[in-house]
Formats: C-alpha cells, structure tokens, sequence
C-alpha cells in the first residue's frame, strides 16, 4: 500500500495521465490565448452525452467520445461568428444535449447489471484508475500525437492569436488554421474526459495555462510552465488519491485551484 | 394512462411524492420564468449557469451534515452571488482572464462536489440527482422551503422590476436619473441565486437553463413588451414543468430529459422559423 508505482493501474494512470496533461496543457494555453475557453464546457458536455450514446448503441466508449467531440468541433467551426445573444444559444443547444446524455444514461444502465449504473459519474468525473489496457494505450498515443501537432503549428497559431490581422495580411492560413486547432480541442476534451471527467475538463484545460499566464508573458515559456502545471497537478492528484482514499479529479481540481489563486494573489500583491 | 385527462390527471396526483414534486415545480416555473426574463435582457445566462454550478457543492455538502439539499444550494448560491455582486457586475465570459478565473472556479467547485459526495459515501443515483434531477424525493419540508424562497423572491422581483428594466436596456441614463443601479443588480443577483437554488430540485445542476433561460429566450423573441414577455416565460415555463414531470412520471425517462427537450422545441422552432 506504501509504494503507488507496485500497482498496475497506478502506473497505468501515470503514463497515460502525463501523455494527456501535457497535451491539455499545451492546447490550453491557445485556447485562453484565442479566448475560447467556453467551446471547451459545450464539447465536455457533447462527450458525456457522446460517451453514452456509444455505449447505448454497443460501439467503444472511446469511439463515441472522439467522434461526438470532433463532429461537434467542426460544427463550431463552420457555424463560426460571435457576439451577444450567443451564450443564450449555445447554453440552450447544450443544455439539450446533456439532457439526451442522461435519456442514453438511464437506457444504458436499465438494460444492464447493477454495476454499469457508476458509467455515468467515470464519464462525469474521470475513471484514470480503471482505464484498461487499451485504453491506456489509445490515451497515451492520442495524447501524444495532439501535443505533436500542437506543438507543430504553435508558431502561426500564436501569431494568428495575438495578432490575427497582420497574420492573415502575412499569408497565415487563418480559417485552416482555427480548425485545425479547434479539432486539437476537441481530441483534447476528449482525451482528458478519461483523466479527470466530462465535467471536470477546465481542471487541465483551463487552470493550468490561466497559472501559466499569470506567471510569465513570455509565449513559450508559458506554453512549456502550463504542460508542466497540468503534468504536476495530475501526478500530485494520483499520489494525493492513493493514500487519501478520495477521488483523483477532486485533488487535481483542488491543485490546480489552489495553484491559480496563489497566482493571482502574487500578481496582485508583488 | 389513458386519453381520458381527468383519469390521468387523477393517476398524476395519487402519490404524495408527485404532488410535491408538482406543487414545487409550479413554484419553480412562476419564479424561473420570471427571472429568467430578466437573465435574458441583462446577458447573464453565464451567471446563471455559473450559480447553478456552485449549487452541486452546496447540496452535496448539505446530504453529508444530514440536511436537505436545498438549505445548501441556497447558502452556496447566495454566497456566489453576493461574491459575483461584489466583485463586480459585469462578470461573464467576457475578457480571457475572466473566463479563466471562472472556468477555475466551477471545475473546483464540481470537484469539491464530488468530494463531499464520495465522503458521505453516497450512490452514483445520489449524483445523478443532483445533476440532472428528479421527481422523487421532494419532502413536505422542502415544498414550504420553496414557497417561501419563491414568494420571497418573487415579491422582491417586483420591487425591483421597473428600476431593473430600466437599468438593463440603459444604465447610464438611469444612473442619470437617479436609479441605483448597483444596488439594484446586486439585488437582482441575490433573487437569481434563489430562483437558481430552487430549479435545480427539477431539473438539477446542469439542465437550468431548460427552465430558467430558454422560456425567456423565446418570450424575448416574440413579443418587446417587458409585461407581456414575463407572462409569456412564465406560461412556458410553467407548460414545460407541468407536462415534463407529467411524461418522466407515466413514461419512466428521465425528468430532465423530458424537460429540456419540451423547452428546446419551442425554441428550435423559432429559430428555424426566424432563420426563414
């Protein structure tokens, strides 16, 4: 009980939470940078309701998530525009659609043993200590090759983000560009869903590089201190949960709360 | 059921627990239409969205002291909203810091939710309930605590309706004239964090805009009169409670289900019609 790394799914969670905390850390910090913090909440929302679609219809959880979180991403993408009036659009679609996530989640769980009924609250809140083998797998090559592509169009991006009138005067391909970041976020989501849950996404997506911003202003600095504060906060999440018996999404969360306000508070006050 | 609607509307009240769940939704709908009206004019669905999350702490922090749930949604809410007050009314999605100041806060506060749930060792249908909500498990206790909460915000609602109208359409020519518009938002935010509290005994955390803010959307799109929208929120959000709890109760789907499809009709028609 001493030694976390003498349990599988203990090193299991490690590896395939480091793979999806550098990747959320990374993509997150264009998504506070683009001002798109809020797209990141609808897709948590459509891959509760994805997940459990694809259970309901008997395809792989992890093929629902995927494919709802980037189906619903480009649908973002094209629909495009901004402006007042649509949070009220966007809160009353989504709202909807979770509400279908919980018609999928009471068929799922009326149809079967008593031991699917906690499906729900692993998509809701994370399930980084029961992931199989594959999923392990899947999580981590996943998590990997969007931290590669991130990383491979983090130079335009950051020009597009900070200045996207000069970037698209200088030959930036500005339209190509947004959607392929926004389907990075939606990978994401959908990777970091099995980390710390559905609900819970803004924990690595958010929080760390909303840290990292507060601490430097210079972008690759930042870039690199908000992979490293969502990777520290999910390995202290795990060791806090293994001896403390308690939820591994909530120490994360409570991490890298604790975190932001002690970086506010520095900014603020030195 | 039947198609004989006093057959049914006599199977729909037979129970103790339907009549509760009934008589605290007709509250919810009165209150969660009419706020929302003004939720709708003033752009701050985030906020109720943002309360409601709050909420699940407070209720889940309420079952582990053994008290009901809507004593702790109501403490949390009503803290979230006198902190939102203060800190500041123009509080929303708006600038980057802002989003991520409060995309922090509401993963810690469903974190923390879940905490209190798994230290009080409750089932994942406890989660759910609070989620998504729920016909069952509406005491007589809690209907009271609802009406009182709805006649309370519903009076103060009044009190302030015509100073809020003014405030929200142009605060600075009602600052101008007098109108004390920082008290008045700040009063605004403490009715909305009831009304949030309540609603989320129907339909949850997560599903509160289905009552509390698409009704209004709607209403708004159809008619500019302030009075006739109010009433106009107020009948759909009524319509969709009423008939929500109705098919969750003969056809066993979940309430918020039900509920948020019956308000995302109305809704998607218009739209679509609008779009013409």
């Amino acid at each position: 009980m001493s030694d976390p790394f003498a349990l599988e799914f203990m090193r299991n969670a490690f590896v395939a939470g480091t793979c999806i905390a550098l990747a959320a850390g990374v993509v997150g910090y264009f998504l506070i940078l683009r001002n798109q913090v809020f797209t990141t909440d609808a897709l948590g929302h459509t891959a509760f309701t994805g997940s459990l679609g694809a259970l309901v219809v008997g395809i792989d959880l992890l093929v629902g998530v995927f494919g709802s979180c980037v189906a619903v991403a480009l649908a973002i993408g094209s629909f495009g525009g901004r402006g007042r009036g649509r949070d009220v659009a966007i809160g009353t679609v989504f709202a909807w659609v979770l509400g279908l996530g919980v018609l999928f989640l009471s068929l799922y769980t009326t149809n079967r043993s008593a031991a699917s009924g906690t499906i729900g609250v692993s998509v809701l809140f994370g399930s980084i200590l029961g992931l199989q083998q594959s999923q392990v797998v899947v999580g981590s090559i996943a998590g990997l090759i969007t931290l590669a592509i991130a990383l491979l169009i983090a130079r335009p991006l950051l020009f597009l983000s900070v200045d996207p009138d000069v970037a698209i005067a200088r030959g930036v391909p500005a339209r190509a560009l947004a959607m392929v970041f926004l389907v990075l976020v939606a990978a994401t989501v959908a990777e970091s869903v099995q980390a710390v849950g559905a609900l819970l996404v803004f924990a690595l997506m958010v929080t760390p590089p909303a840290i990292a911003q507060n601490l430097s202003s210079r972008p690759w600095l930042g870039i690199a201190l908000s992979a490293g504060i969502a990777v520290g906060a999910l390995w202290a999440g795990l060791v806090l949960s293994f001896y403390a018996s308690l939820p591994v999404s909530f120490f994360v969360t409570a991490v890298v709360f604790a975190g932001y306000v002690a970086s506010e508070l520095r900014k603020r006050f030195a | 059921m039947s198609w004989d609607f006093v057959v049914d509307v006599q199977l729909l009240l037979q129970f103790h627990f339907m009549q509760n769940a009934l008589a605290a939704g007709t509250l919810v709908a009165l209150l969660a239409g009419a706020a929302g009206y003004f939720v709708v004019l003033r752009g701050q669905s985030f906020i109720a969205h943002m309360l409601s999350q709050v909420g699940f702490p407070g209720a889940a922090a309420a079952v582990l002291v053994h008290t009901s749930p809507i004593v702790g949604l109501l403490a949390f809410c009503g803290i979230a909203a006198g902190g939102i007050g203060l800190a500041g009314p123009r509080l929303g999605a708006g600038s980057r810091a802002e989003s991520a100041a409060v995309g922090s806060i509401l993963a810690f506060s469903l974190g923390l939710g879940l905490l209190f749930f798994r230290l009080y060792a409750g089932s994942a249908q406890g989660i759910y309930n609070f989620l998504f909500g729920t016909i069952l498990g509406i005491t007589d206790r809690d209907v009271q605590l609802t009406f009182a909460v709805a006649a309370v915000a519903l009076a103060a609602l009044a009190f302030i309706a015509r100073p809020l109208i003014f405030a929200s359409i142009d605060p600075d020519v009602a600052e101008a004239r007098g109108v004390p518009v920082r008290a008045v938002a700040i009063a605004f935010l403490l009715v909305l964090a009831l009304s949030v509290a309540i609603t989320v005994q129907i339909v949850g955390t997560l599903l509160i805009f289905s009552l509390l803010v698409a009704p209004s959307a709607v209403a708004t799109q159809l008619t500019a009169r302030p009075a006739v929208a109010i009433a106009l929120s107020v009948g759909i959000s009524l319509a969709v409670t009423w008939l929500g709890l109705a098919i969750a109760y003969f056809t066993d789907v979940p309430v918020g289900f039900v509920v948020t499809t019956l308000a995302f009709i109305p809704y998607l028609v218009l739209r679509v019609a609008r779009a013409r």
